[in-house]
């Protein structure tokens, strides 16, 4: 591989307007040749509207967009690239083997679509009408539509929406396998798990705009003095007592009631001085636990805690 | 976890033939519609209901010869349900269900979506004037041979005008009202849109569905050529539905 591939997906400025509006307020983002991008952040933060872009469904009101070196809406690209649209799609009465042997045709070298439908764990439901699969299901059919071609770049828009636990692992497997061949992935998501365990490069959206991105262990990467000690006890001891005995800058809450947290530089001496402050206190210190900010940290300080419509 | 052999999602892209692209999606938009129960009802049973009950049941005006008049105005009838209000319900259905933006996703050019259904309807309304025609003879319609290519014209010209009406109706309402307004609208043009009786009102002449009935009744009853009226009468519905409709269709 050369040492500057091409980008897979290379989009700047990106400036989408619903009325009066604004979806996407200049979104810039670069997805490299096999690699994982997680778009990552609340309800209504230009997610779709970003990927729908991308797949070329929707026209940009500004900036600049590359698919694969095109321009999204190019029908060069339609065979290279793989769509998993939000909420899937195929006719009501179809079923869903004759579905994805339709998709299928459209490719010159297809994947078994027998294969698939077992991988997917549709082999029971081969015979039932598209509108009578559960959501699940027609997340999994539409999954499959998306990678029957042998695409370059699958884009997959909120690919677990509505998926078991086991289905959700095995949508997860799968994206494992298409970046181990070598396949580009654009996925959105709200869930921080799957962003963090999918993803090279994690991009969090809110209100249109970029606010953080990089690899999870970037974005969660601890400043010295960012680490949290946690521990449970009796609820209501005096936590200034506790801060005196501390050293300087950190801080401790009682974070729910008996869950206490002290933020801040946490070293073996703190770790140390808390337990024996407890035990002057006549009380155990249980499930003490050093932490590192999660994912879910950085995004909540990032859109919020409020939630939102 | 589920674990997949190195390169089983090596990528190979490439469009598939567009042979092939057509074929199987003009066989899926056919299979489709002929499994659909409703369309089944309204495609083939009622206008063969219709066609016995207007050959045989004298108190119904009908020109002689009764029974090829009757098997003229239901022809046109099958074609009006099956392109007009089948296509408009199935189209309001299939974009509710995702299916337009799934297949526009996929290599399939625009232009072959729009075929695709087309070469389904053709099929559909062929089976069906079929299945129709072999009940007039049975109810003693003497079909002129002469007329069967002029058959044949006006049901790829009923099949397009109609279906070019139905996109319009099913492409850009909501599923529910499409399928209402379908329904509504075909009873109309069968009642007094010159299909089931001749509506001496001038400007039912200008309607599709007596435009059509009438072409048809040149080639089925006196296998001669349609006049040239009706099928500029068709012809400009169908363009101008057609034009529009590019305008007005939505994927979802």
């Amino acid at each position: 591989m050369s040492p500057n591939p091409q980008p897979a997906v290379e989009v700047s400025g990106l400036v989408k307007r619903y009325g009066s509006k604004t979806a996407v307020d200049g979104l810039d983002l670069v997805a490299q040749p096999g690699t994982v991008l997680a778009l990552l952040g609340p309800n209504g933060a230009g997610k779709t509207t970003t990927i729908e872009i991308c797949e070329g469904f929707r026209a940009a009101d500004g900036g600049t967009v590359r698919v694969l070196g095109l321009a999204p809406g190019d029908q060069a690209l339609r065979p290279r690239i793989g769509v998993m649209p939000q909420g899937g799609g195929g006719y009501p009465g179809i079923r869903a083997e004759e579905m994805l042997n339709l998709v299928a045709a459209c490719a010159a070298d297809p994947l078994d679509p027998k294969w698939l439908i077992e991988v997917l764990g549709l082999s029971g439901a081969v015979r039932t009408p598209y509108k009578r699969l559960s959501g699940g299901q027609q997340q999994r059919l539409s999954l499959a539509c998306a990678l029957i071609g042998r695409p370059e770049l699958v884009f997959l828009d909120e690919p677990t929406a509505g998926m078991d636990p086991q289905a959700r692992r095995l949508v997860w497997d799968l994206v494992g396998a298409l970046k181990d061949d070598g396949v580009t992935v654009l996925l959105t998501t709200h869930l921080m798990d799957e962003a963090e365990a999918l993803a090279d490069q994690i991009v969090i959206i809110d209100q249109g705009r970029v606010v953080a991105q990089g690899s999870p262990t970037e974005l969660t990467a601890n400043r010295a003095d960012d680490q949290q000690l946690r521990f449970r006890a009796r609820p209501g001891l005096d936590t200034s007592l506790l801060s005196a005995a501390l050293p300087e800058g950190l801080k401790v809450r009682e974070a729910t009631r008996g869950q206490y947290v002290v933020e801040g530089l946490i070293d073996p001496q703190v770790v140390s001085t808390v337990t024996s402050w407890c035990a002057q206190q006549g009380v155990l210190a249980e499930e003490l636990t050093v932490a590192k900010r999660s994912l879910e940290d950085v995004f909540l300080e990032l859109t919020g805690r409020e939630l939102r419509s | 976890m589920t674990t997949f052999a190195p390169g089983t999602f090596k990528p190979a892209p490439g469009r598939g033939s567009l042979a092939r692209m057509l074929f199987v999606h003009a066989r899926t938009e056919a299979v489709l519609t002929l499994r659909n129960g409703e369309q089944i009802l309204l495609t083939v049973i009622i206008p063969m209901a219709l066609l016995i009950a207007l050959s045989l049941m004298s108190v119904i005006p009908m020109p002689e010869p009764r029974v090829g008049s009757a098997a003229a105005r239901i022809f046109a009838l099958a074609i009006i349900s099956s392109a007009f209000t089948g296509q408009a319900i199935a189209l309001g259905f299939d974009r509710r269900y995702g299916v337009l933006k799934r297949l526009a996703a996929s290599a399939l050019p625009r232009w072959l979506l729009v075929t695709g259904r087309i070469c389904g309807a053709l099929v559909v309304a062929a089976i069906q004037v079929a299945l129709l025609a072999v009940t007039a003879l049975v109810l003693g319609w003497k079909f002129p041979l002469s007329g069967l290519p002029w058959l044949v014209l006006l049901i790829v010209l009923g099949t397009l005008t109609f279906g070019a009406l139905g996109v319009l109706l099913g492409g850009a309402l909501r599923a529910e009202i499409v399928l209402a307004l379908a329904n509504i609208i075909w009873f109309v043009l069968l009642m007094v849109g010159g299909v089931a009786l001749s509506v001496p009102v001038g400007f039912v002449h200008l309607l599709p569905s007596a435009a059509l009935a009438q072409a048809m009744e040149s080639a089925v009853v006196y296998g001669t050529a349609p006049d040239a009226g009706p099928v500029a009468v068709l012809l400009a519905w169908g363009v101008a539905a057609g034009a529009l409709a590019t305008r007005t269709t939505r994927l979802t």
